[in-house]
């Protein structure tokens, strides 16, 4: 399941209309997938590289975090209530948000769409 | 492109209605279709009435039933009131009241079915404590008792955040991910188009001023019957939430809508026509 984000900067930057949206965003964000993490670089709108953790000093803006089973979950093609958008993992306290929310909140379509690439076959998020 | 059968259009018919709410003038766009039992249609926080449109082009619904959709002051084609450019907007439970009340009064409706999703889901339930006997029946979609906000309000409404993007994002996944990817998109445009801090001003009332947890196990079911109706992808107002509340209410009927959300009326019209055609029925045939 952790190759759903190795695989990421294949899949986002085969995207021209997410790249477009995201014209105005830099920034680095960690995820966190149970005990894995991973800073995915983000260059107007690009997917830069996606690094694999363990990190002894990250640097990161935002960070999201949640269990694997979450992740899991939420990459389903149809998933449960509940696990099915980043908001509502928040709300059902699945999902950690920490750091500087700005980039995240102004871009949130971005981001919601962009994580939920690796959810096949499923059109919209 | 075919003109003999002349122009297409939709059996909606929207007009501008001048009233006053509280004293204060207000002009507000209303919009009908169908005849038969009046069914008025309350939208959500921050959206308007084109989130009734599938129930407007429901032939089956409009030959017995008026199906009505009025814009609240501020959102979609009403207005806000003169002078609004000097304060923030803020929806109350008592400015809520008096507009639907307005409203009922000025297109002389007698005892209609009052159906509200949201914050309309809320306010049904204010309508079925002080006002029942004027309602033949009320339906509150995704309608819980309270809500807590689960993020940060301001995020909806500052000048370095555009407020369309984000009230569209906010909102996207309170809709099932099995919705037509049209009629999603629709919903998610109709946020998308509200003006600034509409969509927080409203959702002071549904998270704070419209809190009725301490009134409504005195909601009389006998007085207008109560219906509670709830996707089961909403996290916002949960069916934990409306399971509650139902609990709480002697006579409430409720149901769990599956592979609905919180818009269930706009992100998938035929799923939710489903489940309201039998209640529909139901309160037809009871004839008072």
């Amino acid at each position: 399941m952790r190759d759903a984000l190795d695989g990421l900067p294949a899949l986002a930057n085969a995207e021209p209309w997410l790249i477009d949206r995201g014209r105005f965003l830099e920034v680095t964000f960690l995820c966190a997938v149970g005990p894995a993490s991973y800073l995915i670089h983000i260059h107007r709108g690009r997917l830069e590289a996606v690094e694999k953790g363990p990190f002894v000093q990250p640097r990161w803006t935002f960070a999201l975090s949640a269990s694997e089973a979450a992740w899991r979950e939420f990459w389903q093609p149809v998933p449960r209530p509940g696990c099915h958008d980043l908001i509502a993992m928040l709300k059902t306290r699945q999902l950690r948000l920490e750091g500087d929310q700005h980039p995240f909140m102004a871009n949130l379509r971005y981001f919601k769409e962009l994580l939920a690439l690796p959810r096949a076959g499923v059109a919209g998020v | 492109m075919n003109t003999e059968s002349g122009p297409r259009f939709e059996p909606a018919v929207g007009r501008y209605l001048n009233l006053e709410v509280a004293g204060t003038p207000h002009r507000i766009y209303v919009e009908e279709a169908g005849q038969g039992i009046a069914l008025l249609c309350l939208h959500t926080a921050g959206s308007d009435g084109r989130q009734y449109r599938g129930l407007m082009n429901d032939d089956a619904l409009t030959q017995r039933f008026r199906v009505i959709a009025f814009d609240l002051p501020w959102h979609g084609k009403s207005s806000p009131p003169a002078g609004w450019q000097t304060g923030a907007y803020r929806l109350t439970s008592d400015a809520y009241l008096a507009t639907i009340l307005a409203v009922v009064d000025a297109l002389r409706l007698d005892r209609p079915i009052c159906l509200g999703c949201s914050i309309g889901g809320r306010i049904v339930l204010h309508l079925a404590l002080a006002h029942a006997r004027r309602f033949r029946a009320l339906i509150g979609l995704e309608s819980a008792a309270h809500a807590d906000a689960y993020y940060d309000l301001d995020w909806l409404h500052r000048p370095d955040v555009h407020g369309g993007e984000v009230c569209g994002a906010m909102v996207s996944g309170l809709i099932a991910p099995t919705a037509p990817v049209a009629e999603r998109w629709e919903t998610i445009w109709h946020y998308m188009q509200g003006g600034p801090g509409v969509f927080k001003g409203d959702l002071y009332f549904y998270t704070a001023d419209g809190d009725v947890r301490d009134r409504v196990a005195e909601i009389d079911t006998g007085a207008c019957p109560l219906y509670l109706l709830t996707g089961e992808y909403d996290y916002s107002c949960t069916p934990a939430d409306t399971l509650e509340l139902a609990r709480r209410i002697k006579g409430a009927k409720v149901v769990i809508m599956e592979k609905l959300g919180h818009f269930p009326m706009s992100e998938e019209p035929a799923r939710f026509l489903g489940y309201l055609r039998p209640l529909l029925q139901e309160i037809e045939d009871a004839g008072r």
